[in-house]
């Protein structure tokens, strides 16, 4: 074995990008900093996608610029988690709940958080976003803190079984 | 064997810098185009193969987008390469000549104008020894140039003339990005950028995307009168290190056109996608091309180097040759890795 000492040197690598969104992400974003929650209709079967992308990922049909859909900031939890584990730019406090929303009018999810009980948290429960104060607002999802229960029934499991 | 033959085919713009689109955005129409001019619908594709790399988007699993584009419920049977979309035609290519497929759909995309691509290139060296020194793509290639040029192998007029005739060819080429008349002398008057490599001897950078359908023979013929049937495909990859390479020529190239019975007989059309002058002196060489070829009428990858579409591209190219009835004989060549690391050669016939 030789005895030359081992050395190690440190090289850094780094790419920078200048990313872009695209043109139907960033139609989404500069909605979604002026408090508008958009989504795309599917041409061919009318479908609702949110947040609204460039086509329609079934039909491989471009999504038209008039199929744009503004979504309420309400719907219904498909299906949740309980995190015990913590990660950053979450507003809640260990545990949190994660939670997939079924806006309504959407026909696609959205992974969101919930500031709900652990205990009565379920499939099926009304929920609404929580917003930041308008004058944070930016180009990102992160402008709804989380979302909270209404006080509503749930919503009829046959209304997001095929969201699930 | 099968009979497989490349049918229909649709490309981008070679652009130097999309700023609005993302990558999905540059591939959907493409897309769009073929469908349109091919009457393809997702029920007659048994397969489906990409090319791109995440190392362009500068995001991991970035290529999962480009399914958009293709429609994927009900679903569909994919792959994916972090390669050019010519080796996603290769394996499209083994699929059906296995039986578990007769018609595919390959398509290649990428977005290099999002990140610095020579440096972005040095992430594809040996990671041990080279890759750490950070090496960037030109200054790579010059070395490789600078070994040809002064071992005798081939002069810088020669590589000028290649930039010459390339752009000039590209001006028939509406998707060209670099075209027009220049002169050996006016490009020798050039400074270097990285000596003895100048501007006219490097591929432009571009952003773009390209898509094809390939089918075995009782298929093709619903598409193309005159299908470019694949009459030999291979590809052959060099050793990682540079040290133990014969970097004055290509014998991947070389190799894999013998495989290809590329010199059984004349060749008609050749579409190159060596993206500096001195490789495609070499390429030419291993392919044992001359003046009784046209060479890259398209513009080659000096005219528009759309990567991880520009080999497809090329395919593509020389297909459209055969289809139009204007070459009997094509091969097509796409290259991966730094100084013609690896090599793809397609022969394409008419008959
Ligand atoms: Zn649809």
């Amino acid at each position: 074995m030789s005895e030359d000492p081992i050395e190690v040197f440190l090289q850094p690598i780094q790419l920078d990008y200048d990313y872009t969104a695209g043109v139907s992400a960033s139609r989404f974003l500069r909605a979604i900093e002026q408090g508008k929650l958009l989504g795309q209709r599917c041409p061919v079967d009318g479908r609702v996608y949110f947040p609204s992308r460039g086509s329609c990922p079934q039909h491989a049909v471009p999504f038209a610029d008039d199929g744009a859909v503004e979504l309420p900031d309400r719907g219904t939890i498909v299906t949740y988690s309980i995190v015990r584990v913590p990660s950053e730019n979450i507003p809640l406090e260990l545990p949190y709940i994660t939670v997939q929303v079924l806006l309504d009018g959407a026909d696609t999810v959205l992974m969101h958080v919930l500031d709900g009980d652990l205990d009565t948290v379920r499939m099926g429960l009304r929920v609404e976003a929580v917003w930041k104060p308008k004058e944070e607002w930016t180009t990102s999802l992160a402008n709804i803190l989380y979302f909270r229960p209404l006080d509503e029934p749930d919503a009829d499991y046959d209304s997001y079984k095929e969201h699930i | 064997m099968r009979d497989v033959a490349v049918v229909g085919f649709a490309q981008s713009d070679s652009m130097r810098r999309e700023t609005d689109r993302n990558e999905v955005e540059i591939l959907i129409p493409v897309m769009q185009e073929l469908r349109k001019k091919t009457g393809l619908t997702n029920d007659q594709v048994d397969f489906v193969c990409s090319g791109s790399s995440d190392y362009l988007a500068g995001q991991s699993f970035a290529f999962i987008a480009g399914l958009d584009a293709v429609g994927a419920w009900p679903p569909i049977c994919e792959s994916h390469l972090e390669m050019d979309g010519a080796w996603a035609l290769y394996e499209a290519w083994v699929k059906i000549q296995m039986g578990y497929a007769d018609l595919a759909l390959v398509y290649g995309f990428g977005k290099p104008s999002m990140g610095d691509l020579p440096l972005t290139m040095a992430l594809q060296l040996d990671p041990y020894t080279t890759m750490p020194l950070w090496p960037d793509a030109i200054s790579i290639a010059a070395i490789q140039a600078r070994l040809c040029q002064e071992g005798g192998t081939l002069s810088a007029e020669e590589m000028a003339e290649r930039a010459v005739r390339d752009r000039g060819n590209a001006k028939s080429n509406p998707y060209a990005q670099v075209k027009g008349d220049f002169s050996v002398d006016g490009i020798l008057a050039d400074p270097y950028i990285a000596n003895p490599l100048r501007k006219h001897d490097c591929s432009p950078i571009s952003d773009g995307a390209s898509v094809m359908i390939i089918a075995s023979a009782e298929k093709a013929r619903e598409f193309q009168d005159r299908p470019a049937f694949i009459r030999g495909f291979e590809h052959i990859c060099e050793p990682m290190d540079f040290g133990v390479r014969d970097l004055t020529s290509s014998k991947s190239t070389e190799i894999a056109a013998e495989k290809a019975g590329v010199r059984a007989d004349k060749i008609d059309v050749a579409e190159l996608s060596a993206p500096f002058t001195h490789q495609e002196i070499l390429v030419e060489r291993a392919l044992g091309l001359d003046e009784s070829t046209n060479i890259n009428p398209s513009g080659g990858a000096l005219a528009g180097n759309p990567i991880m579409a520009v080999g497809l591209t090329r395919i593509g190219e020389a297909a459209a040759r055969i289809w139009d009835g204007s070459a009997d004989r094509a091969v097509a060549h796409a290259t991966s890795g730094p100084c013609l690391q690896q090599n793809l050669v397609c022969l394409m016939e008419g008959n």
